[in-house]
């Protein structure tokens, strides 16, 4: 199956879901167990070959994952270094997915630089959220606004943090940011194209978010509208996983350096990733145990 | 003004020291204003706080009152606890001083945060996991208490009232101190340890934080207490001259305590010159803020007060010295707070993507023009606080008339 072909079967998947799926999200993450069953006939049809892209594969597990019961899964992530050329492209796309405002970021590329001169190299180190098993941001808030699912994706619930940071100053990667209610527009390019900016900037600003399957529509004010005022992170895109789309990073990753799956499942890209000897966790020592892990 | 037994020339220049006091006053409370405004309408918009210094000025403010607080509060209980007769008349004027500087705290912390209306899911959806939870807690039970003394002891003074009550009032005021020494223990370490329980944060995660917070809260809560003492206390007789020797002395302790547990948190961790909290520790020294370890702490804050108190029993000086530990103690709360934050959890990440709005994705602070703005608003409102209360309450000051409140 060549890429076209692929690209216009997730249009499809992604398309006749989406629109069916829309009203149960809300409902489906109020209440972990309103999970539905559901199963992908297009995908089927497309029979598994070796040397397949990655991402069907991919596809493929996330499919059966959605299908069990969410208890029952548990979504991990490797990432290979050794694939990943500092493109940023995944960077790029969370913030579009997830219409970041300047400040907040939940997937930057580190880009390492090793040895010393003139003996050097570059090593890119992609730091989405770990959603630690133990997960050393979840004790700290006061008023039990951020959790672990039961999947495993440590969640904010942005109607309920009061933004008091504490949350940030804990954990230990730095994966979670705060909204301070800024907008691309507010300094927007000038010269010819400042007007095009300007304009396009305050388009993205009104732009909503579809985290956790809500519409947010950010806003300052006396009484900020949430996420301004929230600490936020990577969610795995669990808005998208609900109409079985691989989170935003892993699609537009151009290395195929982002893998993504259940952990729980050992049939998985992911799973048997992520077991491979040279797949390394950050901080380990920490005994946070996180699911995204690198191979070196 | 509360200050009286002075010659006709000084009361000339009270009048106008009183005045322009006033000027800088009434100047304190506009600029703050506007700063409280401008928080209120655009959140923590104009801070340099950020992303990965998610906690700065306003912070250090809150554990620098909240401090004071804690610290004054204990020496007055623990006048009461022990029945230390000496230190009886200044009692009420300590918990009025606690009672004034928690809300300063509270106003700092309470702007901190990106959503200042919701602060009350603190009560009613708490988690108990959580420092910040137990702290909160811990301060509502306290500021109660800290009312519940004042009122006691307030209508323990009231004339004509019979002594039989009066004696059952001053009991009962015994019994909330009790309660209350392990309450203002509770929090003023609990800060600490707050910062403390952190794993992921190497400069806050030792165990003596939470002791070295304590003992902060008294040293800071001490000289606060000596300087009003010194500044305010209406009748400057012998009693006077013998009460502020005695705390010029216990600050003196105090601060050389202080001290040790200092040199104890910075120097154990960072002898050899060797892992990440040596660097810190560089950095707290050596330093773009080299300055205020040096200057502002410790020259001002520990080597001068230290001479004076040692050198002189005059109860003006001891009162310079007191104010100078009281005033400086803030360097020590914000050396505490920042290094913690400055430097990258992964190598790299400074310059991984930045922020070209708002600067919030970097790894350098210094408080904006706009967060002392709403610091010098809380304390032009702990001033005004203060002035409003002992206005009202004219009886923290002992009147000689009055009989001992402890010891019965
Ligand atoms: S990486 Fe940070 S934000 Fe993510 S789960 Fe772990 S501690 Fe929490
Ligand atoms: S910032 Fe929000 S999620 Fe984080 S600890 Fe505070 S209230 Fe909880």
């Amino acid at each position: 199956m060549d890429r076209r072909s692929f690209l216009k079967l997730g249009g499809l998947i992604g398309g006749a879901l989406g629109a069916a799926d829309l009203l149960v999200i809300g409902d489906a993450l109020a209440n972990p167990t309103a999970d539905r069953i559901t199963s992908l006939p297009v995908l089927d049809r497309v029979k598994a070959e070796p040397g397949e892209d990655v991402l069907i594969r991919m596809q493929r597990d996330l499919v059966r994952a959605m299908n069990k019961g969410i208890e029952k899964r548990r979504w991990g992530m490797v990432i290979d270094t050794r694939k990943c050329v500092g493109c940023h492209s995944c960077n790029v796309g969370c913030i579009m997915e997830n219409k970041l405002p300047p400040g907040v970021v939940y997937r930057p590329v580190i880009d390492q630089e090793v040895g010393s001169y003139p003996n050097v190299g570059r090593r890119f180190l992609p730091r989405p959220c770990m959603q630690c098993e133990n997960p050393p941001c979840v004790p700290v808030c006061p008023v039990k606004a951020t959790w672990k699912r039961p999947d495993g994706v440590v969640v904010i619930d942005y109607n309920v943090c009061i933004g008091c940071r504490y949350c940030i100053t804990a954990c230990p990667y730095q994966a979670r940011t705060f909204d301070f209610g800024e907008n691309w527009d507010s300094k927007a390019a000038s010269g010819n194209d400042g007007g095009l900016a300007l304009q396009t900037c305050r388009k993205y600003g009104q732009e909503p978010s579809f985290e956790y399957g809500a519409i947010w529509r950010r806003g300052e004010g006396v009484i900020p509208k949430s996420p301004v005022g929230n600490a936020r992170k990577c969610t795995f895109c669990l808005h998208r996983l609900e109409h079985r789309q691989l989170p935003m990073c892993v699609t537009t990753c151009i290395g195929r350096a982002t893998l993504f799956g259940d952990l729980n499942d050992p049939t998985t890209l992911v799973s048997q990733q992520a077991t491979r000897n040279n797949a390394v966790s950050l901080k380990p020592e920490l005994g946070t145990k996180p699911k995204v892990s690198y191979l070196l | 003004m509360a200050v009286s037994s002075v010659s006709s020339i000084g009361t000339t220049n009270l009048v106008s020291r009183a005045r322009l006091l006033w000027a800088l006053w009434v100047l304190a409370a506009i600029i703050g204003g506007l700063g409280f405004l401008e928080r209120l309408l655009h959140g923590d918009q104009a801070t340099d706080f950020s992303s990965y210094i998610p906690w700065g000025l306003w912070v250090a403010a809150y554990i620098y009152f909240s401090g004071l607080s804690a610290g004054a509060f204990l020496l007055a209980a623990a006048t009461y606890v022990f029945r230390i007769r000496v230190l009886e008349p200044i009692c009420r004027l300590a918990l009025l001083l606690a009672a004034v500087t928690l809300p300063m705290g509270l106003l700092m912390i309470g702007f901190d945060l990106g959503h200042l209306e919701r602060a009350y899911l603190i009560i009613i959806r708490p988690q108990f996991h959580s420092m910040m939870a137990w702290m909160v807690w811990l301060y509502t039970a306290y500021l109660i208490l800290v009312v519940a003394m004042l009122w006691l002891s307030f209508k323990s003074v009231q004339p004509g009232r019979n002594p039989e009550a009066v004696t059952n009032d001053r009991a009962r005021v015994r019994v909330l101190a009790i309660i209350g020494i392990p309450l203002a223990i509770g929090f003023a370490g609990g800060v600490g340890a707050l910062f403390a329980t952190l794993a992921a944060r190497e400069f806050w995660h030792s165990s003596l934080f939470p002791i070295f917070f304590l003992v902060g809260a008294l040293t800071s809560g001490t000289a606060l207490v000596t300087a009003v003492v010194s500044w305010q206390w209406p009748s400057r007789d012998a009693a006077w001259k013998d009460l502020m020797t005695l705390l010029g002395r216990m600050l003196l302790v105090l601060i050389l305590i202080d001290f040790i547990l200092e040199l104890a948190e910075f120097m154990t961790p960072s002898w050899y010159q060797i892992g990440s909290f040596y660097e810190l520790t560089r950095y707290v020294l050596f330093g773009p803020y080299w300055y205020v370890f040096w200057l502002v702490h410790l020259l001002l804050g520990v080597l001068v007060p230290i001479l004076l108190l040692a050198k002189t029993r005059s109860p003006v000086i001891t009162g310079v010295a007191a104010a100078l530990v009281a005033v400086t103690f803030f360097a020590v709360r914000l050396n505490l707070v920042i290094p913690g934050l400055i430097t990258p959890e992964l190598r790299g990440l400074e310059k991984a993507y930045s922020d070209p709005i708002g600067n919030r994705l970097i790894f350098a602070y210094f408080p904006s023009w706009f967060e002392w703005q709403v610091l010098l608003g809380a304390i032009a409102f702990g001033v005004a606080l203060w002035y409003v209360v002992i206005r009202l309450f004219p009886w923290v000051f002992p009147n000689p008339a009055q009989s001992s409140e402890v010891g019965q």
